[in-house]
């Protein structure tokens, strides 16, 4: 996680709180380093919510794919210099009114195994012939 | 830069409000951010032709945004330990220097053990909602 792209994100979110450009800023809440935004686990969530769109054996219609939900569960922000993993899986899967909802949650570790977030996407597969 | 205390709060309790604004150029400079270019964010052609007035706003940017409401009055991003929210309808952003504009309200909803609180967000566009079940649980001082 590096400091420029949490400048960045945080620059597209319109934000101007000094705690994510500014090192000295982020160490003043007590933190090592540049803090990163509530919702920054997008930036490569988003990417491993695609593993699931696109895997060939759930077989979805990416085209009928809609973004339904989303939930980050933060045990400790994410910082500057965070090396870090994300492991996806498949939380739950099922079907209401002729939608299918996939639950996609994506654990995001820090390379010491502490367990920094927790993000839930719910994927909703709109049904042939619902043209909502 | 302080952290409200629980003190403070009470269930009830509404934060500043907040108006935020999405241009054009706004949903360019989150989709190079954020990596997520999907076309009906940037190409009008393309939106009109899935059904869209216009182009839209990334779920995400908007629902990255509408947390500042939360964010600025605590004065510490890293005290927001949950936030979730249902897309519930699309924001379509005009060609024009205007843009589209949401207005964002807050209130505390439940207060929890360990000095933390339940915020319950709302997000109006056009007097319609936007996000919805919109959500964020806080830590706060003692």
């Amino acid at each position: 996680m590096g400091r420029e792209k949490i400048r960045e994100f945080a620059r597209a979110l319109g934000e101007s709180a000094p705690c994510y450009f500014d090192v000295e800023s982020a160490r003043a809440l007590g933190y090592p380093d540049l803090v990163a935004p509530p919702t920054f686990a997008t930036v490569f969530t988003l990417q491993a919510g695609g593993q699931v769109i696109h895997d060939p054996e759930l077989g979805l219609d990416y085209t009928r794919v809609v973004h339904g939900e989303q939930r980050f569960v933060q045990h400790r922000p994410i910082f500057a210099g965070d090396e870090i993993t994300s492991t996806v899986s498949v939380e739950s899967i099922r079907s209401a009114a002729g939608n299918d909802m996939i639950t996609v949650k994506t654990q995001v570790h820090a390379i010491d195994g502490e367990l920094v977030s927790t993000v839930y996407t719910l994927l909703v597969s709109r049904g042939v012939g619902d043209a909502s | 830069m302080t952290v409200n205390s629980i003190s403070q709060v009470h269930v009830g309790f509404e934060l500043p409000p907040q108006e935020f604004v999405f241009t054009r150029a706004d949903l360019i400079r989150y989709a190079g951010a954020s990596g997520d270019f999907n076309i009906i964010h940037w190409n009008e052609r393309v939106a009109r032709e899935v059904g869209m007035p216009t182009v839209i706003v990334h779920g995400m940017l908007t629902m990255g945004t509408v947390i500042r409401i939360v964010t600025d009055w605590l004065g510490d991003p890293g005290k927001v330990i949950e936030y979730s929210a249902r897309f519930t309808r699309p924001i379509p952003v005009p060609d024009t220097d205007e843009g589209a504009s949401i207005k964002v309200t807050a209130k505390v909803t439940e207060l929890l053990k360990n000095n933390q609180a339940v915020i319950s967000i709302s997000a109006i566009h056009n007097e319609l909602t936007v996000l919805a079940k919109t959500t964020a649980i806080v830590q706060l001082a003692p």
